[in-house]
């Protein structure tokens, strides 16, 4: 799969820009010197907490295979196999050897790119894994832009029409969005959108007589650079039903966070000296009382981000996405463990980088959260 | 409280009896119209779980072939499956096992968490360090993953899903009780307490215990929701519940099947499941507003 190594260089020039303009995003913030430093300080501060946090975790995904109860290699080949294939799932899996053996067998061949090897289509798991993450990350990306979209305008309409029916509306069907299982949602938009109405796809990324040529993999972005905009069309209609359920969730919570957000800082006394110097409501709502507002909305989005990937595995198995979340499910049906290890491994990976990351944002943003 | 202090200060006589933190909590649940609402849906679900079995027309189990997939009607009030059971009488069945669920999920995960946190909140040191790191590596994976793991190793049923997310929920629970004794343990009556003599074991059920738990009734009630979603989620994978158990996830993947021809099968579990789960949501944020101090006013 040669977009591997697109993405290799796509996430080391993120870093180099990072690395070399980290400064200059500071100078926006008049920041000083040693601001940078104490900064610094608690990023390395948080990378070195990590340390432990990822090789328990690493620990916990190796127990999956050797914690199932009875001989794992039997379990995972069935009760009809044959006594030499268990045997050589053992030699192959390394079970035979002592536990701390395994465990740093096991770790080495993570650090060295050595997700394992897919039992049921023999590929190694670090080739497989790549289209599956774009897929999702697609997915993933979309959502949270619908959530982010449609859930901070209907709080801050929410708060500006504080007791509205507009309000009320939004609310409750916010307070039903939280307690929605994103399966059943799922299901229901296949039902009314694709079924009843018969306007959008309810399955799948893209036409099936009509495929996308992959380069990144992310199809969106590979139709609008081949510049096949027939495809982008039928591309994004697939995106729409499962990316509005799985952006539910999100941006209910959203919705709820900016309203209350927002309700405080109206009543703050240089809104009031806004709207008193007859500044139009509009800018005052959006340019005034949001810049307060936002911020603890933000940690919520980010939250949200990481819990994105969670609700992907129920939605990419409803849409039929081929997602990671579809990947792992896949495996768990045809007992592929070594797909089912990686696949947990790579996407808590994933979500602890995401909480990483949404922290460090956060302490950028909001000047006043001190680096402990 | 507020109205306490100037009677006893202008010397009248006290005639009304002082509420105490209960009453005032029950009171505040009571002006919060959803939390109200909330409660009703949640007492409504346990109620049909208990009486179930005898109100619900059909046995859990009961097939009439002759009957399959039939559109809700005055005998079949929510319609019928694909194999001719009546999904009213199946739903009513599920409410016991989701709650089940629900609660003993929670009480798992509160009794262990409890159980950890306040020994890492009150012995500090490397106790706490191992604690708090183990809490940390779980709550580094989403938690249906985490309970996907679980599944995985144990195989698929649906104790083996109340386990796992028993599991899950543990470091939830184990943090809040962790701070909330980290806190009280700085109280100028747990130092009294420790210099009469009290052994620790008594300090930390008499006074610690009590006072932490608040914040954990709020936290409980609100897993409860969580946890019934999991457990649904994890059946409807395929990894919980299984066939022919009238669980509401399961029942969801089973009319997946059918569900161009046949909406119904698949719209009313799903339904019981929302309603379920926002019902102890709204009881949830309400017990919240009326028990926790910090987000009174």
């Amino acid at each position: 799969m040669d977009y591997k190594r697109g993405y290799t260089f796509l996430f080391l020039t993120f870093c180099s820009r990072i690395i070399l303009e980290y400064p200059a995003t500071f100078s926006l913030h008049n920041a000083l010197d040693g601001e940078v430093k104490t900064m610094l300080h608690y990023i390395g501060k948080r990378l070195w907490q990590l340390v432990p946090v990822l090789l328990g975790m690493t620990f916990v995904v190796f127990m999956i295979i050797r914690a199932i109860p009875g001989d794992p290699a039997q379990v995972i080949l069935g009760q009809q196999a044959s006594e030499s294939a268990v045997k050589a799932l053992r030699t192959k899996l390394g079970l035979d050897d002592p536990w701390y053996i395994q465990y740093f067998d096991y770790l080495w061949g993570l650090i060295t790119g050595d997700l394992g090897e897919s039992m049921r289509t023999m590929n190694p798991v670090s080739d497989e894994i790549w289209g599956y993450l774009a897929a999702t990350f697609e997915l993933s990306l979309f959502a949270i832009l619908i959530a982010i979209i449609v859930g901070i305008n209907a709080g801050i309409i929410s708060a500006w029409f504080q007791n509205s029916w507009f309000d009320y509306t939004a609310m409750i069907l916010a307070l039903v969005g939280v307690s929605m299982p994103i399966f059943w949602l799922g299901l229901m938009l296949q039902y009314i959108f694709g079924v009843e109405f018969g306007l959008l796809p309810t399955t799948g990324r893209e036409e099936v007589r009509n495929p996308v040529e992959s380069i990144t993999n992310l199809y969106v972005l590979d139709t609008i650079i081949q510049g096949r905009y027939d495809q982008l069309g039928t591309v994004l209609k697939h995106l729409i039903l499962p990316g509005v359920a799985l952006a539910t969730i999100p941006m209910a919570i959203i919705a709820r966070m900016t309203r209350s957000s927002m309700l405080e800082v109206m009543r703050s006394d240089y809104v009031r000296t806004a709207r008193s110097k007859g500044q139009r409501m509009f800018w005052v709502v959006y340019k005034h009382a949001l810049k307060n507002a936002i911020i603890p909305v933000l940690t919520i989005i980010g939250l949200q981000m990481g819990m994105l990937l969670g609700g992907a595995i129920l939605t990419e198995t409803i849409f039929g996405w081929p997602g990671v979340g579809r990947y792992i499910y896949e495996a768990i049906n045809f007992r592929d463990y070594p797909v089912i290890q990686s696949g947990i491994l790579v996407v808590a990976f994933i979500f602890v980088m995401i909480n990483l990351v949404i922290d460090v944002l956060y302490s950028l943003i909001d000047p006043r959260i001190k680096y402990d | 409280m507020s109205n306490l202090a100037p009677k006893q200060l202008d010397g009248t006589p006290q005639t009304e009896k002082v509420a105490g933190p209960w009453l005032e909590a029950w009171r505040g649940f009571k002006k919060s119209k959803l939390a109200v609402v909330g409660a009703g849906i949640v007492l409504f679900f346990i109620i049909v779980a208990f009486i179930g079995p005898f109100i619900a027309m059909q046995g859990i189990n009961e097939q009439l072939l002759s009957d399959r997939l039939l559109k809700p009607s005055s005998t079949y009030w929510l319609g019928t499956d694909d194999l001719g059971r009546d999904i009213l009488s199946r739903i009513i069945h599920g409410a016991r096992i989701s709650l089940w669920v629900g609660f003993f999920s929670v009480i798992g995960s509160l009794v262990v968490g409890s159980f950890l946190g306040i020994i890492a909140g009150y012995y500090g040191k490397w106790i706490d360090t191992i604690i708090s790191r183990i809490f940390d590596i779980m709550l580094a994976f989403p938690s249906i993953l985490l309970a996907i793991a679980v599944v995985s190793v144990l195989g698929p049923s649906l104790q083996n899903a109340l386990i796992a997310i028993a599991i899950i929920n543990i470091p939830n629970f184990g943090r809040l009780i962790r701070s909330k004794v980290l806190s009280i343990k700085e109280e100028e009556y747990i130092t009294s307490a420790k210099a009469i003599g009290m052994k620790d074991i008594r300090i930390l059920f008499s006074h610690i215990l009590p006072n932490s738990m608040s914040p954990v009734i709020v936290q409980g009630t609100l897993a409860i929701a969580t946890a019934i979603i999991e457990a649904a989620a994890l059946g409807f994978l395929g990894l919980g519940a299984q066939a022919p158990a009238p669980e509401w996830g399961k029942m969801l993947a089973d009319a997946r099947v059918n569900f161009i021809n046949a909406p119904w099968t698949m719209f009313f579990p799903g339904l019981a499941i929302m309603l379920t789960v926002l019902g102890f949501n709204l009881m949830g944020d309400g017990l919240r507003d009326a028990l926790d101090p910090k987000m009174k006013n």
